[in-house]
């Protein structure tokens, strides 16, 4: 081990997954070996169990598609918002003058306390559940994506415009190009915080989603679950992480991400 | 050629003092006339004030004073007339060779069969052929401002202005550079304001040689090259270039004592 050496990638994946493994055997040895009682924690085993039951007694799979839509529609309303402002305050400064104060502000208001408010103005329907991911996220995008976007290097922008470009034309072909890459990483950090959202929204007055079954295993002490429900979102946030990491890498090949 | 000429008149530039301190004056009123085809170098000690004239020149920052005059008409922004290459690399990382070549032409909404056709000529005439579907990255630095040299060149623009283009590039490199913009320039013979600190190549390209003072930066001598085209790298051994070299030396060593007086 030398202090920055990169490892290869075949190295990098197996000690990637011994973590993995060591978690389980923990989990393991914690549970069978009755150093926690099951009331609180569940075995591996029992959480299999409980996992399989659900997808196919309880009908957790539209569970789980429920969650998929409300996370990635409050994202996409987020990012169809916040990715064009955040552009604009990026390449345009009065434009950041004007919004970059509030949005300081509302960057730090608590999503999940804006819930009793939202089931007040929208119900407790699909609209609250998007509002909640929206507000979770918008403001921190476009915050991002104007740091990313003013991050564009003066000397490119310099010599676009001793090639004859004008201002559109330095944030089409210039600003835009410059910043996609670290605004795809953006997005694809902010789509990890809307998980965390979408499960609040359902933990209060939703009759579906996986936050749903939580709060119902809850009442029922099914710690088995539960606990499946929370790997259920861990696994497909690590599945969407590497498509997006992957995603990333073939549309911006001129970068090293 | 509808070649133009290049008169700057007055030009002066302080840029305000940091943290209310007195403002820097980087350049005094400087008077210079560049007839079309000629090809110019302004020699100076570092931070004389040199990339300051040539961004004036080029319309990326304004003078206090005075103005810049491409054939009778004020310089108030940049354009596609004035083609720049700069000391750093600035080529877009997001566009090959090719794509960064064909920026300025596709900016002027020139057909893609005209834009290819363009593009291919300067890959050629500036040794890129094989790298036209690099990315940026990786090139080697005189490969970078090759195509930075070639997207300038491919805009045919009015005027060339290189801010020590050659500068960060090993001396090998430095020379076959030097070697290609010559001939480049034999050629086409397009107007060039080229900013360097070296004296060699001062007198290797040029037919006049501007020698600035150090900071406040202005004109303080004007050296007539009277090598005749074509040039190769042999003159650099011959007697006359000595003797210029050896004016140049006195005339630059005093403004580098200067400015490092300054800075002490
Ligand atoms: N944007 C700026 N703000 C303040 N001072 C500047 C700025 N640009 C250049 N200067 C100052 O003007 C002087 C001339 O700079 P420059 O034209 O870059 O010199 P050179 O290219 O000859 O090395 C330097 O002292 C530099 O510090
Ligand atoms: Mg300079």
């Amino acid at each position: 081990m030398e202090p920055l050496k990169p490892v290869s990638p075949a190295t990098r994946v197996v000690l990637g997954a011994g973590f993995f493994a060591v978690f389980i055997a923990a989990w393991a040895a914690a549970t069978y070996g009755g150093w926690v009682p099951p009331l609180f924690l569940a075995s591996p085993g029992r959480t299999l169990l409980a996992g399989w039951s659900l997808l196919t007694e309880f009908g957790f799979l539209g569970d789980i598609a429920v969650t998929i839509w409300r996370v990635v529609g409050g994202f996409l309303i987020a990012a169809a918002v916040a990715v064009p402002l955040g552009l604009l305050m990026g390449a345009f400064k009065p434009i950041e003058a004007f919004f970059e104060p509030f949005l300081s502000f509302a960057r730090y208001l608590p999503a999940s306390a804006f819930i009793p408010l939202l089931i007040l103005w929208a119900g407790v329907g699909e609209a609250q559940k998007l509002s909640v991911i929206v507000i979770g996220s918008v403001f921190q995008l476009v915050i991002m994506v104007a740091g990313v976007a003013g991050a564009t290097r003066p000397d490119l922008v310099e010599a676009a415009r001793t090639l004859g470009s004008g201002r559109l034309a330095i944030l089409r072909r210039v600003v835009i190009p410059a910043a996609a890459p670290q605004i795809a990483e953006t997005l694809r950090l902010v789509l990890g915080w809307a998980w965390t959202y979408v499960i609040v929204a359902e933990l209060i007055g939703a009759t579906s989603g996986i936050g749903h079954m939580i709060m119902d295993s809850q009442r029922l002490l099914d710690t088995g679950q539960m606990i499946f429900g929370i790997a259920v979102i861990g696994i497909i946030g690590l599945v969407t992480d590497l498509l997006f990491k992957a995603a990333n890498r073939r549309l911006f090949p001129w970068a090293v991400l | 050629m509808s070649a133009k000429t290049l008169r700057i008149e007055g030009v002066t530039r302080s840029f305000p003092g940091q943290r209310g301190g007195a403002p820097t004056l980087a350049l005094q009123p400087t008077e210079l006339s560049v007839a079309p085809g000629e090809f110019v170098a302004i020699l100076g000690p570092s931070g004389c004030g040199k990339s300051t004239l040539l961004r004036i020149v080029a319309g990326l920052d304004q003078p206090t004073a005075g103005r810049v005059l491409l054939d009778g008409i004020t310089v108030t922004a940049p354009g596609p007339d004035r083609g720049m290459v700069f000391q750093s690399y600035t080529l877009f990382p997001w566009l090959t060779v090719e794509g960064n070549i064909r920026y300025g032409l596709r900016e002027r909404g020139l057909p893609e069969a005209q834009q290819a056709e363009i593009a291919a000529r300067f890959i050629a005439r500036t040794g890129l052929r094989g790298f036209e579907n690099h990315w940026p990255r990786q090139l080697s630095g005189g490969m970078q401002q090759r195509t930075a040299l070639a997207r300038a060149l491919a805009n045919d623009p009015e005027i060339l202005l290189l801010d020590e283009p050659f500068g960060a590039l090993d001396h090998q490199t430095r020379e076959l550079m030097q070697e290609l913009l010559l001939e480049i320039w034999e050629a086409d013979r397009k107007t060039v304001l080229f900013v360097t600190h070296d004296i060699d190549e001062a007198i290797f390209l040029a037919n006049r040689v501007l020698v600035m003072s150090a900071r406040p930066g202005r004109v303080k001598a004007e050296v007539p090259v009277p090598l005749a085209y074509p040039r190769d790298w042999r003159m650099k051994t011959t007697p006359e270039f000595g003797a210029l070299k050896a004016r140049l030396m006195g005339e630059i060593r005093d403004e580098v004592r200067k400015a490092i007086a300054a800075a002490g």
